[in-house]
C-alpha cells in the first residue's frame, strides 16, 4: 500500500513536492479531489487516484481545468474540504469559474495547486507565470520553496480558507514539485462520510448584480483580513538581522534555496545566510507589507530573486516609495526574466550586487551542444497516422495544425508535420479562421483527451460557420503524454459526440489499415464541409 | 576517498527511459538511511520521452538548493557517452566522471564519437572511468536493463560515493518492486566482484 497512507506520525520519509502536497491535504482531511492532468502537477492527482479507495477521498480526473474547479466548487458550497490541482495553462482555462469563487467564497475550505513551469521543461505554448492572477481573482497564494514546505502550506492553505472563507492557491514551479527531500509527517484526519448539504444561500452563492459589487467589497474586506494575518505568519520569516546592514535579499519559492546556497558559496565561512539579511516569503498575495517595510527601513539596497516576470520587485518598489525613497531596488537588472533561475546564477547576481567577485566556473568553455530529440515510442500508432498521411498528400501543400499532447512530435525529425501549435484544442479553432481566410488545404490533429478537454466546442464552430478542415482525432484512449490518465472515452463514443455535431464526412479507421487511411485522407481533403477522422488505435501502455 | 564532506553532490544523465529517476531514488534513501539531508531534483513529461534527461541528487549535513551548481558535481554518473556532454559544464578538476560504455545514436551532423567525446571532458576533469555496464549487464541477464545499478553499486564499492555499500542495498530493496529484486541484487554482487578484480589491477578502467 501506498507509503504515504501507512507512514505514522513523526516519522520522516522521502517525498516529491507533490506526493508532499497530498500528504498534507490528507492531514487536513481533504473529502474531495479533481484535476486535469498536467506536468508539473501531475502527480497530485494521480496519487489520489491511487489511493481514492483506502483513503475514502472522493476523486476524479474532470474533463477539462474549469470543469475541475467547478466541480470543486459545487463540493465546498456544499460543505466539504475541496482540492483541485492543474497545471499553469490550466489555470487560464479555469479562470473564467475562478474570479466569481472568489466573490461568493468558499465554504468547504477549499485549496487550489498551481505548477508553474520556468525554462518549459514541459510546456509549450508559453513561459506563464500564473502569480498574477493571484491579483486578477484577489486569492490568497503560498509559494513553497521545498516538499515539506508543500505540505506544511497546504495544511496552512486548507486552514486560511476555512478561516477567512475564500479559496487559497499553492504556486509551485517544477523544482519544487519534481523535488524530494526527506518530509516530517503530521497525523492523517480521515475524511469521514464524504457527504455534503448544500444550503440554500442565494446572497452568497448568486454573483448578480447589483449584489456582486458588494460582493467585491466583501472580498476586498477580507483580503485586508488575511494581510493582518499574512503579517503575523512566520512562513514570512527573517534569516539573519536586517539592522544594521546596508544590504539585503527578498525572495520566495525554490529562488529562497538558491539564495541559501549562493550565499554560502560566496561566504563559505559564515553561519546560514552569510551574514546578509534574507526575508523569505511564503506568502506571495497579500503581502505582509508592513513587514517588508521594516525589512527595507534602513537598507541601502534590496535585491528581489524571484523567477520570471518582476511581481515582488514592482511591490517593493512602491512600498520603498513610502518608507525609503532612497533604496536602490535590484532584480531583474540582474537576473533574467526568461528561464528559470540556478543557484550560480543568482551568486553572479549577488556577487555583482554586494560587489563581491564570483565568476560562475565552465561559462568560458565550448563544447560541441548535442540535440536528442524525444520520440515516438516504438509500435505508438501515431507513426502509422504520420506515415499515411505523408503517403496521401505533399506535405508541402498542406497546412498541418499540431495540438497539445504526444503528437505535438510531429513537429520534430523525422516527421515534421506542424505549421502551428497553440493551446489546448487551438488546432480546430485555428484551423476554421485559416479555412475562412485561405484557400489552402489544412489538415489538424488533435488527440482524444484534448477533444475532450477543449476541441468540441471549436468543431460545433466548423460546422455553424461552414469551414472545411480535416481533423484527426487521434484516439488512443489515454491521456499519455502526462501519464496515462483515464478520460471520457471510456463511457463515450467520439464518433457519437462527432455525428451529434453535425458532421457529415466521418470515418473511424485503425491506422494499421494504411491503405483505407490514405484513401480517406485524400477523399475528405477534398470535401467542402468539415471531415473528421478517427484513428483508432490505443497508445502501447493502454492495458 | 571522501570521507569527511560537508555535502556530495551527483549529477546522472542519460536519456528517458533508462531509469535515471529510480537511480535517483536509491541514493536519496541511501542517504537517508545515513542520517544526511537531501534535496534531489528530477522533471517528467514529454521531453523525457527518450530525450535528454539529466537529474540532480545532493546530500550532506544541511542542503538548500535541489540542483548541483555549476562546476559542483563530486560524481558524475553517465549511462550515455554523448550525453555527458551535457554535464561537462557541472565538472571542476576533481570531479569523477564514471560512465557507462554505451552509445545511443543520435540525429545529429557528426555525432561526437566515444573518442571524441572523453577527449573534451579530459579538459574537465582526469578522473574519467568507463565501465561496460550495459555489455555486462547484457552478457550476464540478457538485458541492460540494469546497467545503472551496476554503475551504482561500483561507485559505492569503489567509494566514490561516500555511502555505504549496505545503505545501497537496503535503498533498492526498499524502492524496487520485489519481483524485480533478484535481477538487481545479482547486479549488485556483479558489481562487487567486479570491484574486487579491479582492485587486483585488472582491466575495464579507461582514465
Amino acid at each position: 500500500m501506498e507509503k504515504l497512507l501507512l507512514s505514522k506520525p513523526g516519522k520522516k520519509i522521502i517525498l516529491l513536492g507533490n506526493e508532499a502536497i497530498v500528504r498534507g491535504a490528507l492531514e487536513s482531511g481533504v473529502q474531495f479531489v479533481s484535476t486535469y492532468p498536467g506536468t508539473p502537477a501531475s502527480e497530485i492527482g494521480d496519487t489520489f487516484y491511487r489511493i481514492s479507495k483506502e483513503s475514502g477521498v472522493y476523486m476524479e480526473y474532470s474533463t477539462n481545468e474549469k470543469v475541475a474547479l467547478e466541480g470543486a466548487i459545487g463540493a465546498s458550497f456544499s460543505g466539504l474540504k475541496t482540492l483541485v490541482a492543474m497545471k499553469n495553462f490550466g489555470l487560464n482555462v479555469a479562470a473564467d469559474s475562478l474570479l466569481p469563487f472568489c466573490y461568493t467564497g468558499s465554504k468547504g475550505p477549499t485549496v487550489i495547486v498551481i505548477g508553474d513551469d520556468p525554462s518549459c521543461w514541459s510546456s509549450a505554448q508559453s513561459e506563464q507565470n500564473s502569480r498574477f492572477f493571484s491579483y486578477l481573482a484577489h486569492i490568497p497564494t503560498l509559494e513553497p520553496s521545498d516538499p515539506q514546505e508543500c505540505k506544511d502550506f497546504t495544511k496552512l492553505a486548507f486552514q486560511i480558507s476555512e478561516k477567512f472563507g475564500l479559496p487559497v492557491i499553492i504556486r509551485t514551479t517544477t523544482r519544487v514539485a519534481h523535488q524530494r527531500t526527506p518530509v516530517k509527517l503530521g497525523k492523517i484526519t480521515r475524511p469521514g462520510r464524504v457527504i455534503g448539504k448544500f444550503i440554500k444561500d442565494p446572497k452568497r452563492f448568486v454573483t448578480m448584480p447589483p449584489r456582486v459589487l458588494e460582493m467585491k467589497k466583501e472580498l476586498l474586506e477580507k483580503i485586508e483580513k488575511i494581510k493582518e494575518f499574512s503579517e503575523k505568519s512566520p512562513i514570512n520569516s527573517l534569516i539573519g538581522k536586517p539592522s544594521r546592514q546596508e544590504i539585503g535579499i527578498i525572495t520566495s519559492g525554490v529562488s529562497y534555496l538558491y539564495v541559501m546556497e549562493a550565499l554560502k558559496e560566496l561566504t563559505p565561512h559564515q553561519r546560514a545566510g552569510g551574514g546578509l539579511p534574507v526575508l523569505k516569503l511564503g506568502f506571495f498575495y497579500p503581502l505582509p507589507k508592513k513587514k517588508i517595510k521594516i525589512f527595507i527601513k534602513n537598507l541601502e539596497k534590496v535585491l528581489v530573486v524571484e523567477e520570471l516576470e518582476p511581481y515582488l520587485e514592482k511591490e517593493i518598489e512602491r512600498l520603498a516609495k513610502d518608507t525609503n525613497p532612497k533604496l536602490k531596488v535590484f532584480g531583474k537588472n540582474l537576473l533574467p526574466e526568461v528561464g528559470e533561475l540556478k543557484p550560480e546564477i543568482i551568486a553572479q547576481a549577488i556577487a555583482k550586487f554586494a560587489n563581491k567577485k564570483f565568476l560562475i566556473p565552465n561559462s568560458r568553455f565550448l563544447v560541441p551542444k548535442i540535440k536528442r530529440f524525444p520520440q515516438l515510442c516504438p509500435g505508438c500508432p501515431y507513426w502509422l497516422v504520420f506515415s499515411a498521411i505523408k503517403k496521401a498528400v505533399n506535405p508541402k501543400r498542406v497546412i498541418f495544425g499540431g495540438d497539445i499532447g504526444c503528437y505535438m512530435l510531429a513537429g520534430l525529425p523525422p516527421h515534421f508535420l506542424q505549421d502551428y501549435l497553440s493551446c489546448m484544442g487551438s488546432s480546430v479553432g485555428i484551423a476554421h479562421g485559416i479555412k475562412k481566410a485561405t484557400k489552402q488545404k489544412l489538415i489538424t490533429f488533435i488527440g482524444d483527451s484534448t477533444f475532450f478537454h477543449a476541441g468540441i466546442p471549436a468543431l460545433i464552430n466548423t460546422v455553424f460557420n461552414k469551414s472545411n478542415p480535416l481533423i484527426i482525432v487521434l484516439e488512443n484512449q489515454t491521456t499519455a503524454m502526462t501519464g496515462h490518465q483515464p478520460h471520457p472515452g471510456k463511457v463515450i463514443k467520439i464518433e457519437d459526440i462527432v455525428l451529434a455535431c453535425g458532421v457529415k464526412n466521418l470515418k473511424v479507421i485503425d491506422p494499421i489499415n494504411q491503405k483505407e487511411f490514405i484513401g480517406a485522407v485524400k477523399e475528405f481533403l477534398n470535401k467542402k464541409e468539415v471531415s473528421v477522422i478517427i484513428a483508432r488505435r490505443p497508445c502501447i501502455f493502454v492495458k | 576517498m571522501v570521507k569527511n564532506f560537508e555535502q556530495f553532490n551527483i549529477l546522472i544523465v542519460g536519456t528517458g527511459g533508462q531509469g535515471l529517476i529510480t537511480l535517483l531514488q536509491i541514493l536519496a534513501e541511501a542517504a537517508l538511511l545515513e542520517g544526511k539531508d537531501l534535496k534531489t531534483s528530477e522533471l517528467h513529461g514529454l521531453s523525457q520521452r527518450g530525450g535528454s534527461v539529466e537529474v540532480h541528487v545532493r546530500f550532506g549535513k544541511k542542503i538548500y538548493s535541489p540542483l548541483v551548481s555549476q562546476g559542483k558535481a563530486d560524481l558524475i554518473l553517465g549511462l550515455e557517452i554523448q550525453e555527458c556532454l551535457k554535464a561537462y559544464y557541472f565538472a571542476n578538476p576533481k570531479t569523477t566522471f564514471l560512465i557507462n560504455k554505451y552509445l545511443i545514436p543520435i540525429h545529429f551532423k557528426n555525432p561526437p564519437t566515444e573518442n571524441k567525446t572523453l577527449n573534451i571532458l579530459k579538459k574537465f576533469s582526469k578522473k574519467i572511468i568507463l565501465i561496460k555496464a550495459a555489455d555486462i549487464c547484457q552478457k550476464e541477464f540478457g538485458t541492460n536493463v540494469t546497467a545503472g545499478i551496476y554503475l551504482l553499486s561500483l561507485a559505492s564499492f569503489k567509494n566514490l560515493i561516500p555511502l555505504k555499500p549496505d545503505s545501497i542495498l537496503k535503498a533498492i530493496k526498499k524502492i524496487i518492486p520485489e519481483k524485480y529484486w533478484e535481477i538487481n541484487l545479482k547486479t549488485f554482487n556483479l558489481a562487487k566482484q567486479e570491484v574486487k578484480k579491479l582492485s587486483k589491477g585488472n582491466k575495464t578502467i579507461i582514465t
